[in-house]
């Protein structure tokens, strides 16, 4: 805590209802004037009990709550669980469906990461931005549309794969926004990048170091802006990211304007990774051919009694992995994204329980703010890019 | 992912009483640890230089009073490190009776609001915790959600309906 100048301390509540807390955050704040002595987050307004659903769903109908927990890379939250069920289960998805997965999640990268953007300068002050970002997100949601249907839940992926082969047109579509986004980052930083204002409310704001940002347990975009060159698609590869070829982005001084420069270039890493993936997609299945794991084709259900059968054996029996306990996890737009379930050996999970990345995160707020001003919280907040549904669980 | 079966031994070198179990299953090192040593041992694992674990991934709490017939509780810790790219998970066991463990905010201070969450679903306490309040739950909520023993449509008294109409006094 930061010695107060004067002994009158304010106390102000900020939020729930605040758009800069991106959801339902609440913080208090005690201010000596307009420096923050102590801030205070109360979280826990969202919080709908996934963990304890969890254990009264089969391992399938799971797939549909972890949409749902960071509601703005649905597809990351999928392949971390079904990553995890799979290493359970100690199965493998086919060659082909892990590049479907790989796309599809570069795609949520860039298109969580472009909310987090539009968000963030609106916060500080730059409309504009947000502007452009909403329409590569639109574009890029059509794309999600041809693949899943849905364009925000999309409960795409499947143990053991993915839900549908990749539609016609896919390719093309995903190719033309590939080759026009480099153009489309470089104007956000012309707006944004050397800006004089922006560089005013980010640059040494919100500083947190490396070793601190260890401690405190960040990951992600918020811990390599500390100059942390640690991701898990290098680290500990899944889904065949070994055989992309992007580079780890990271800062130096841990301030807001680094964690802005990170996200930035990540989002021009996930475009190469996607291009890379399109380029070199195999053919094949796209869901393994597992009887007590994987569904049937749904078009053969109309034709064939054995595939209905198939069908109605997995969806009511469940799939039943051996028991035992697993950790997964997956670099998501946030940051480290884990799974740790417990198997009991019935078709329902025994405990699941979710690492989520900005939890952690947000906990290294108080850090970063205390001794700042009160408009810099609402920087810092920005650019931890925080996603309160999977916080609150 | 670097070979961890190595760490399993030195710490049942280091501390001959406090591994009580190491196993691996899926490639993961899991090492069971007594109760009484949990804060010496993350000391250790975090400051050693082969092992190294700086970072906490995740700490949780697991009822296990529907596997088998012990009445206990298990916290489990998923610890990473960055240096040496390894994991493990550590596991103690507690009785269902009397939930009390050590803390491990001063080996890492991430483990505060991971102990806070485990204190709020499973009433797990962690002694020497700095600020052992619920979390996700609101203040004045009755019982411990995701204990085995705690409904699924569970609800909550009436009489804590005012209280959160009105906010606390």
């Amino acid at each position: 805590m930061t010695e107060a100048a004067t002994q009158q301390v304010m106390s102000i509540n900020m939020g729930p209802q605040h758009p800069s807390t991106h959801g339902v955050l609440r913080l208090i704040l005690e201010l000596d004037g307009e420096t923050v002595v102590k801030a205070t987050p109360h979280i826990g307004f969202l919080h709908r009990g996934v963990e304890k659903l969890a254990e009264y769903k089969t391992y399938h109908q799971f797939i549909t709550l972890t949409d749902r927990l960071d509601y703005l890379a649905p597809l990351s939250n999928n392949l971390g669980y079904v990553l995890a069920v799979e290493k359970l289960l100690n199965i493998e998805a086919p060659k082909r469906s892990q590049y479907i997965r790989i796309i599809l999640c570069e795609l949520t990268r860039i298109s969580s990461h472009l909310l987090w953007l539009a968000t963030h300068a609106l916060d500080i002050g730059a409309m504009t931005v947000y502007f452009y970002c909403f329409r590569e997100r639109e574009t890029i949601n059509n794309i999600f549309e041809m693949a899943a249907g849905a364009r925000m839940n999309l409960s795409y992926f499947r143990i053991g794969g993915v839900a549908r082969d990749l539609p016609d047109g896919f390719v093309e579509k995903v190719r033309e926004f590939v080759n026009d986004f480099p153009a489309r980052l470089r104007d956000y930083e012309t707006l944004l990048t050397k800006n004089k204002i922006w560089l005013m409310r980010t640059k040494d704001v919100g500083v947190i170091s490396a070793e601190d940002a260890i401690n405190y347990g960040l990951s992600g975009p918020s811990i390599r802006g500390s100059g942390v060159k640690w991701d898990v698609r290098k680290s500990e590869p899944y889904s065949s990211y070994d055989e992309m070829d992007f580079i780890v982005p990271v800062g130096q001084n841990g301030d807001v304007y680094d964690r802005y420069i990170v996200r930035l270039e990540e989002m021009r890493q996930s475009n190469e990774i996607v291009r890379q993936a399109m380029d070199t997609i195999p053919k094949g299945k796209f869901i393994a051919e597992l009887p007590d794991v994987t569904l049937p084709q749904k078009e053969n259900l109309k034709k064939s009694m054995e595939a209905l059968i198939h069908h109605f054996k997995v969806v009511t029996g469940g799939i039943c992995p051996p028991v035992g306990e697993v950790y997964a996890c997956v670099e998501a737009p946030k940051g480290e994204l884990g799974f740790y379930i417990v198997s009991d050996g019935t078709k329902n999970p025994y405990r699941v329980k979710i690492r989520p990345p900005s939890f952690v995160n947000l906990e290294g707020l108080q850090k970063m703010v205390e001794g700042h001003l009160i408009a810099d919280v609402v920087a810092v907040i920005g650019s931890l890019d925080i996603v309160l549904g999977e916080i609150d669980r | 992912m670097a070979d961890v079966s190595a760490i399993g031994k030195k710490l049942k070198k280091k501390f001959p009483n406090a591994v009580t179990k190491v196993k691996t299953f899926r490639g993961e090192l899991t090492i069971s640890i007594d109760k009484d040593y949990i804060e010496r041992v993350a000391k250790f694992l975090c400051g050693d230089k082969a092992s190294n674990f700086d970072y906490l991934s995740d700490l949780c709490g697991v009822d296990k009073s529907r596997l088998g017939s012990s009445n206990t509780f298990e916290v489990v810790y998923h610890l990473y490190s960055l240096k040496k790219n390894h994991r493990v998970r550590l596991k103690v066991e507690i009785p269902a009776s009397n939930p009390i463990i050590d803390t491990v905010t001063n080996v890492w201070k991430t483990a505060d609001w991971h102990e806070r969450e485990a204190y709020d679903m499973f009433g797990i306490i962690f002694e020497g915790h700095p600020n052992l309040k619920r979390i996700l739950t609101p203040e004045g909520f009755e019982g411990y959600p995701l204990r085995k023993d705690y409904p699924l449509k569970g609800r909550q008294p009436d009489s804590l309906r005012e209280v959160y109409r009105k906010g606390k006094e």
